[in-house]
């Protein structure tokens, strides 16, 4: 017992005499040195956190970008092998009157052409202007208030509910945005706002005023054609108010799956598929989401090792040239674990203040400065994802690698044998 | 006070043993001041590393007041060597980047003293080599006299029973080597027994004794009567 107390008392003076032969040797050691270990430490731990950040983010913003444009936090959308939401009129009374519900936008869906410049067409053998779409018929106020997409709009204006003989096209309907030669995709082109379009739904036949033509980035939006509602039904003849999409935008802070919920338990899943926005994102970018994660923490761990090795190296450098002096403490008595722990504390001084500086930069300046300027990609506007406890978490993991990456090298110098190290024999 | 009985050191040196020390055995008394002299070569060095247990011996023992200390755990070894013997090696062996007073006062600390108590201790001993006024210079800031007589305060400063000097005067001119000698023999006039390895006679004479060694052996053991 007396010799586990006098041990555990050396223990803690070890610690304390730990705690000041490091704080002595980084305090007068090269201002140059510890700057460059920090700065290394730094872009180490920002290589953890923003390249995996980066990954996540460009599927992030994506997904957000679905959710906020196009799907809300909740969508509902027509059963298999059925054409519409049956009973829609009740369906989004239901949806409406959830106590979480902010508001939501019913759109009809059906498929036709456009075709442009028609008039300037001499023969009927010449090649027409024309294109697939798909049409959907929205009512342009609950639209914006739920998805926002007039903010979208690249070119022309948005929808308003006088509309009636308007159109706003997506960009991917446009050759000139979509700048691709293949047999397989009629895009059309040259045209521009305030051209007349021809359209034909059903068999039926109406022309339209481009008002305007936007681009999002999400694919279901892109690719359609938005015109009023009542004017869309009067095309395909849908008498009924059924509808084939209702996107629900819900109040901050509430739970889409709570809200899913609350609808299947009113009997909504009788009639429509409900999801939310995660489930209905479209497969590829779930899968592409998946991989960039796995990636991003493939290269994470990468950098984990780096961060160790880099670590290694410079307290194996730093306790081989002090190799001398190791001997001379333990010579005169200094128990190894005070020399061992100065140079952990060592380790975790450089790495905390790379820590620092690096969350720093990250929360002070890339985090915002991407937000504001998005890393822009075709299918994308990439966001940085850096959430605060998986960023803490990574710091903690590389503390961690730090302090075992510190402690190793000191314990292998410290290790040797006492004469050898003070006479400096090998 | 501590006593060598047949100390045996050999070094590996290809297929052979190189023996460096061949059976060494005698006793130093508390107070006294021992010269261990002898040419290049000849074990005084690796004599007074087993004696100090820097290293340990092939065979033979060790006694410190009596009790054998030969083949005790390394830890224990570190702790004698903390509470017990204090060290003034060739090269001064001062830690660069901590000022004279912290080179003297990590010792005391890794005894458990208190801050206060240690820092005082520390003072108290630069004060008593002349270095009061060099307490915050960095050894770098430090001639090499100053640098030694640091490393004797740091020696000194917990009171150890005895006081290893490997060679202490060997980097120092005469001048300076002069007044780290007076400064042993100042220690050994209060008491402190000090055990030292020169090459220089002129030096061996000052101590109360003096043992020559002639490859690996002692050769003679001589007291000398006016120090005495």
């Amino acid at each position: 017992m007396e010799r586990l107390r006098r041990r555990s008392k050396t223990f803690i003076t070890s610690l304390s005499v730990g705690w000041f032969l490091s704080y002595r040797q980084v305090k007068r050691s090269s201002i140059a040195t510890t700057v460059l270990i920090i700065f290394v430490m730094m872009l180490t731990f920002l290589n953890l956190v923003v390249v995996r950040g980066v990954l996540v983010g460009l599927i992030q913003g994506s997904t957000n970008v679905y959710s906020k444009s196009y799907s809300g936090e909740v969508l509902m959308s027509t059963l298999p092998k059925k054409d519409f939401i049956e009973n829609s009129p009740s369906v989004e009374e239901i949806a409406k009157n959830l106590p979480w519900t902010e508001s939501i936008s019913a759109r009809y869906l059906q498929s036709g052409t456009i075709e442009a410049g028609y008039k300037d067409r001499v023969k009927l053998s010449d090649k027409a202007n024309i294109g697939g779409a798909s049409f959907a018929g929205i009512n342009p106020t609950n639209e914006d208030a739920t998805t926002h997409i007039s903010s979208k709009i690249i070119e022309g204006s948005f929808l308003t509910p006088s509309d009636t003989n308007s159109i706003v096209l997506g960009a991917d309907l446009l050759k000139k945005y979509v700048p691709v030669e293949s047999p397989g995709i009629a895009l059309i082109e040259n045209v521009n706002v305030g051209d007349r379009v021809r359209i034909t739904v059903n068999g039926n036949v109406q022309e339209f005023t481009v008002k305007g033509i936007l681009q999002s980035k999400v694919g279901e939006i892109d690719t359609r054609a938005f015109m009023l509602d009542t004017t869309l039904r009067g095309l395909i003849g849908r008498s009924d108010y059924n509808v084939d999409e209702i996107a629900l935008r819900l109040k901050p802070g509430s739970d889409p799956v709570v809200v899913k919920n609350a609808l299947l338990g009113s009997g909504v899943g009788r009639t429509a598929k409900v999801q939310t926005a995660d489930e209905a994102l479209p497969k590829f970018l779930i899968d592409i989401k998946n991989t960039f994660g796995i990636l991003g923490n493939v290269i994470g761990s990468i950098g984990l090792v780096v961060a160790s090795i880099t670590i290694f190296i410079v307290i194996f450098v730093n306790a081989i040239t002090r190799r001398k002096y190791i001997g001379i403490l333990k010579g005169i008595g200094i128990d190894s674990v005070a020399v061992e722990f100065a140079y952990v504390l060592q380790s975790v001084f450089y790495a905390g203040f790379g820590i620092l500086l690096g969350l720093a930069i990250l929360y002070g300046f890339l985090v915002p400065f991407v937000a504001v300027h998005p890393i822009k990609f075709p299918f994308s506007d990439g966001i940085l994802v850096a959430e605060l406890p998986g960023t803490m978490l990574r710091a903690l993991s590389l503390m961690i690698a730090t302090l075992i990456a510190g402690y190793i090298p000191a314990r292998i110098v410290v290790k040797q044998n006492t004469l050898d190290a003070i006479l400096g024999r090998n | 006070m501590i006593e060598a009985k047949n100390l045996i050191k050999s070094f590996p040196s290809g297929d052979t043993e190189l023996v460096v020390l061949k059976g060494i055995s005698f006793k130093v008394e508390t107070g006294q001041f021992v010269a261990i002299t002898g040419r290049s070569g000849s074990g005084k060095s690796t004599l007074m590393y087993q004696l100090g247990l820097l290293d340990h011996p092939t065979s033979g023992n060790i006694l410190l007041d009596g009790v054998d200390v030969t083949n005790r755990p390394v830890d224990e070894h570190t702790r004698i060597r903390l509470e017990q013997l204090g060290y003034v090696f060739q090269d001064y062996a001062l830690i660069p980047e901590l000022t004279a007073l912290e080179n003297v006062l990590v010792p005391l600390m890794m005894q458990g003293f208190p801050m206060e108590d240690a820092v005082e201790k520390a003072k108290k001993s630069l004060n008593r080599i002349g270095l009061a006024d060099r307490l915050d210079n960095l050894p770098s800031q430090l001639s090499g006299g100053q640098q030694q007589r640091v490393s004797i305060a740091r020696a000194i400063a917990h009171n150890p029973k005895i006081i290893f000097a490997d060679e202490p005067t060997a980097n120092l001119d005469i001048e300076t080597s002069r007044i780290v000698l007076d400064t042993f023999l100042e220690l050994n006039r209060e008491g402190q027994t000090i055990v030292m390895v020169t090459h220089e006679q002129e030096y061996a004479d000052l101590a109360h004794r003096n043992i020559t060694l002639s490859d690996g052996q002692i050769v003679s053991d001589i007291i000398n009567r006016k120090r005495v």
